[in-house]
């Protein structure tokens, strides 16, 4: 049952200790912890080592090397880029406009994570489908739900994504195949489980196949989540059946105020994927080249129909856990080593290095992007409030569930259901 | 499913649906599923609306149909619906411990996995919480599970996906994402078999917004709701009932699918409306017996339909009578019973001519011990007391 020693291989992460310092206690060499074999061998390949945040094994220097990642063509590049500029102009313009009141309640921004959002998303079809968390604007931008959308929905307006009935914590595109956007964290878990599960059912039990593959789900979640029930219960779930389906951390090494390091016995979250049977890997997330590739090998091995991977992504949120944190429990060197690595900043680098394209073109797109932010800005504002008579919609996709009223008649039938004057 | 869609007919407004009448083209009441058939079309193809008579009574049974039909156990009517339903309906699945190859714990998959194969019916791990939003996710992009807990009790561990993710979802995306799912189990007061496998958990699933609640008691309801349940396209929670699932009762041959929302008529009355559901029908129908001999007439509703309650049914029984007594087996506590006696008092208050009366189980977690389990729930005696108190 093990994966193909090729793809088990290159997942592997190789034998190295964490890096000390204030972050860490010293923990032992990964080969020697481990008592049993992890399944595919104790090949550590170090030159396939894609999988290294050099930030995280700051001691190894060969692992440093390992900037294997494969070559992005102009456009493949210049679109990665206009994502992550997108996303992080997105959450700017949020913070001002909470802070302006034109958005309320709790705001959870991605600022420094974007080159997980766009390192996997941009790699996904339409058919495909992602879930996401509290922190999920800019996993819906990067789906391509429109920055309209988007905004309109952060205003509470009707002409959000959900209509102003979710809100920032509850984004939904069925068109773009977002399935939310969820609260409670790990809750979206076994939701994507699920729509991982129905991609494998149509292809088995509806015989639905497409020449591209099983239709591939992406679960993001944070560390924290890594300590939930539903993390490990999914993980075993999706293994046993082979769900086409990418367990996707965003380690940004804080939950709110905890650190992972305290609320984690084993802080390597890579590991808990072999534990289960799957891949686990673990990746730099603040470099959108090396996310990218580990997701293309992660969503092929999906699309294959070879089950599910574990990836980590080591990153960093730029802002508090919310707009509501004042954030004072991270240290200012941590916060400055992370800003170091702005992963915009390095692509607009490598872009720029590898002569893919100008700084002014670069520009251009930035310019565009806060075209494009501003107009959904203005598209929010502009938008109406949900009227009174939207309260009742979309309660039950059958409003029959309203019930019998003493009338005889279903309530829903009621004209003045949804006016809120019916009596229900 | 074109066929139910074609009989669902609105009542007509004139019409309201009396209890006990059985002429009223009532196609809402049930929709026989057959392609030529309209509403009201043929009487003799219509099964009357449910003038069930008791287990120990007359032949149970609404059949005002050609055939005879065919008598079977609770649990094999639930089958039967869940076969019919698989089989008409690829994407119609099953999730749940030992549902698979074991035939289920009260064997209401029997056979399936056989049937449908592994995937169809999928035994999974013991981790409700994430099976069950499983469903949710699955439901969501096009499929319509069917959960099972094995003991509602279980489903406790699934609260989270039940509450925030079933119930919700619909809403939060804003109408985009619909959940047809159905959650069943057995739940309720059993045979000694202690606290967490006695819980009725439809106390307290019933606040969660968007999401349905029915529970059956009858061969034949069970079978319907069942039908209903997975045609629908909102979250439907079936509450069964452990000690119900050996219950004999004669159903119709053909194909018949009951209206999630509609409560049933047992035995029409004049003196005092009693509504009730699950085991605690066989309880209050005991005591009508006995009611019946003292001079009284009691008529005997099964609101069947938990979340939403069925106003209608249940307002004109109270116009007639006047009088209401709720015997359910919920705690006393913000229950099932609460619930409804606060809905009759905001809608028919101007009916009753005396206290809504409820009796419920004690506010105790089910005891081991058969004497003490015993009076932890309603018993007829009490009902009978109640009544006799009531019509004074």
């Amino acid at each position: 049952m093990a994966a193909a020693s090729f793809t088990t291989a290159k997942f592997l992460a190789p034998v190295a200790a964490r890096s000390g310092g204030d972050r860490a206690p010293p923990l032992p060499a990964i080969g020697a912890a481990s008592a049993r074999p992890r399944r595919g061998a104790q090949k550590t390949r170090l030159r396939t080592a894609l999988a290294v945040s050099s930030d995280v094994l700051a001691g190894n220097k060969v692992v440093q090397a390992a900037a294997g990642h494969l070559a992005v063509t102009r456009e493949e590049a210049l679109e990665l880029y206009e994502d992550m500029v997108l996303g992080r102009v997105f959450e700017d313009m949020c913070a001002q406009m909470y802070y302006r009141g034109k958005m309320f309640g709790f705001v959870h921004l991605y600022n420094g994570q974007e080159a997980v959002s766009t390192g996997f998303i941009k790699l996904l079809n339409q058919a495909d489908c992602v879930v996401s968390t509290y922190r999920d604007h800019v996993h819906a931008l990067s789906k391509g739900v429109p920055a309209r959308s988007v905004m309109a929905e952060l205003f509470g307006k009707a002409t959000g994504c959900c209509r102003g009935q979710g809100g920032s914590m509850h984004m939904f595109s069925a068109p773009h195949n977002l399935l939310g956007g969820f609260a409670f964290i790990g809750e979206g878990i076994p939701v994507a489980t699920g729509a991982a599960f129905a991609a494998k059912y149509r292809h088995e039990v509806l015989k639905q196949s497409s020449p591209k593959g099983l239709d591939v789900t992406l679960a993001f979640f944070g560390d924290g989540t890594c300590n939930n029930g539903q993390f490990f219960e999914c993980l075993n779930m999706a293994q046993l059946w082979k769900l086409p389906i990418v367990f996707v951390v965003e380690n940004n090494l804080w939950a709110i105020g905890v650190s992972h390091l305290r609320a984690t016995s084993d802080p390597e979250i890579w590991k808990k994927g072999p534990a289960f049977g799957m891949p686990g890997v673990h990746v730099d997330g603040m470099g959108v080249l090396k996310v990218r590739e580990v997701a293309k090998e992660a969503i092929g091995r999906a699309r294959r129909d070879e089950g599910p991977t574990l990836v980590e992504c080591e990153t960093y949120r730029f802002r508090g856990h919310s707009l509501a944190d004042p954030d004072e429990l991270r240290r200012p060197d941590e916060k400055s080593h992370y800003a170091a690595s702005d992963p915009i900043t390095a692509l607009k680098n490598y872009i720029i290095e590898k002569n893919l394209a100008t700084e002014s073109e670069l520009k251009s797109i930035e310019k565009k992007i806060e075209d494009v932010v501003e107009e959904a800005v203005e598209f929010a504002d502009a938008s109406p409030h949900p009227p009174r008579s939207q309260l009742l919609e979309n309660v039950f996709a059958d409003p029959k569930g309203f019930g019998i009223g003493p009338d005889g008649k279903y309530r829903c039938e009621d004209p003045k259901f949804t006016q809120g004057t019916a009596q229900v | 499913m074109a066929a139910a869609s074609s009989l669902h007919a609105a009542a007509p407004a004139a019409t309201p649906c009396r209890a006990g009448i059985t002429s009223t083209p009532v196609a809402r009441s049930v929709r026989v599923a057959t392609a030529a058939a309209r509403p009201g079309a043929g009487r003799g193809r219509l099964v009357a609306r449910a003038a069930v008579a008791a287990k120990g009574d007359a032949p149970s049974c609404a059949a005002a149909s050609n055939s005879d039909g065919h008598e079977l156990l609770l649990f094999e009517a639930l089958r039967e619906g869940l076969i019919e339903e698989m089989k008409s309906d690829p994407t119609v699945c099953v999730f749940g411990e030992d549902v698979g190859h074991y035939g289920g714990s009260y064997k209401v998959t029997k056979g399936l996995a056989e049937m449908f194969g592994d995937l169809r019916v999928l035994d999974t791990p013991i981790a409700e919480n994430s099976f069950t939003g499983m469903g949710v996710g699955a439901a969501m992009k096009g499929l319509r599970p069917v959960v099972e807990g094995m003991n509602m009790g279980f489903l406790l561990l699934a609260y989270n996906q039940i509450s925030n993710n079933c119930g919700m979802l619909h809403y939060t995306s804003g109408g985009q994402f619909k959940i047809p799912l159905v959650i069943r189990g057995p739940g309720g007061v059993g045979r000694q078999l202690g606290a967490e496998h006695s819980q009725r958990l439809e106390s307290y699933f019933q606040s969660i917004p968007g999401l349905q609640m029915v529970a059956c008691s009858t061969a034949y309801n069970a079978k319907g709701l069942m039908k209903a349940a997975i045609r629908s396209e909102n979250p439907v929670v079936l509450f069964e009932h452990v000690l119900l699932y050996n219950l004999k009762g004669k159903i119709p041959d053909e194909e018949y699918v009951l209206c999630l929302e509609e409560a049933e008529m047992v035995r029409p009355g004049e003196h005092v409306t009693i509504l009730t559901y699950s085991r605690m029908r066989y309880h209050v129908m005991q005591a009508a017996k006995t009611l019946v001999n003292e001079g009284y007439d009691p008529e005997v509703i099964d609101i069947r339909s938990l979340k939403p309650f069925d106003l209608h049914t249940i307002g004109n029984s109270i116009k007639k009578t006047h009088r209401v007594l709720i015997v359910e087996e919920c705690m006393r506590t913000g229950g099932i019973g609460a619930s409804l006696r606060s809905a009759i008092i905001d809608n028919f208050w101007d009916y009753l001519d005396a206290p809504i009366m409820c009796l419920s189980s004690q506010d105790v977690p089910t005891p081991y011990a058969g004497t003490l389990e015993d009076a932890t729930v309603v018993q007829p005696a009490q009902i009978v007391a109640a009544v006799e108190q009531l019509c004074q």
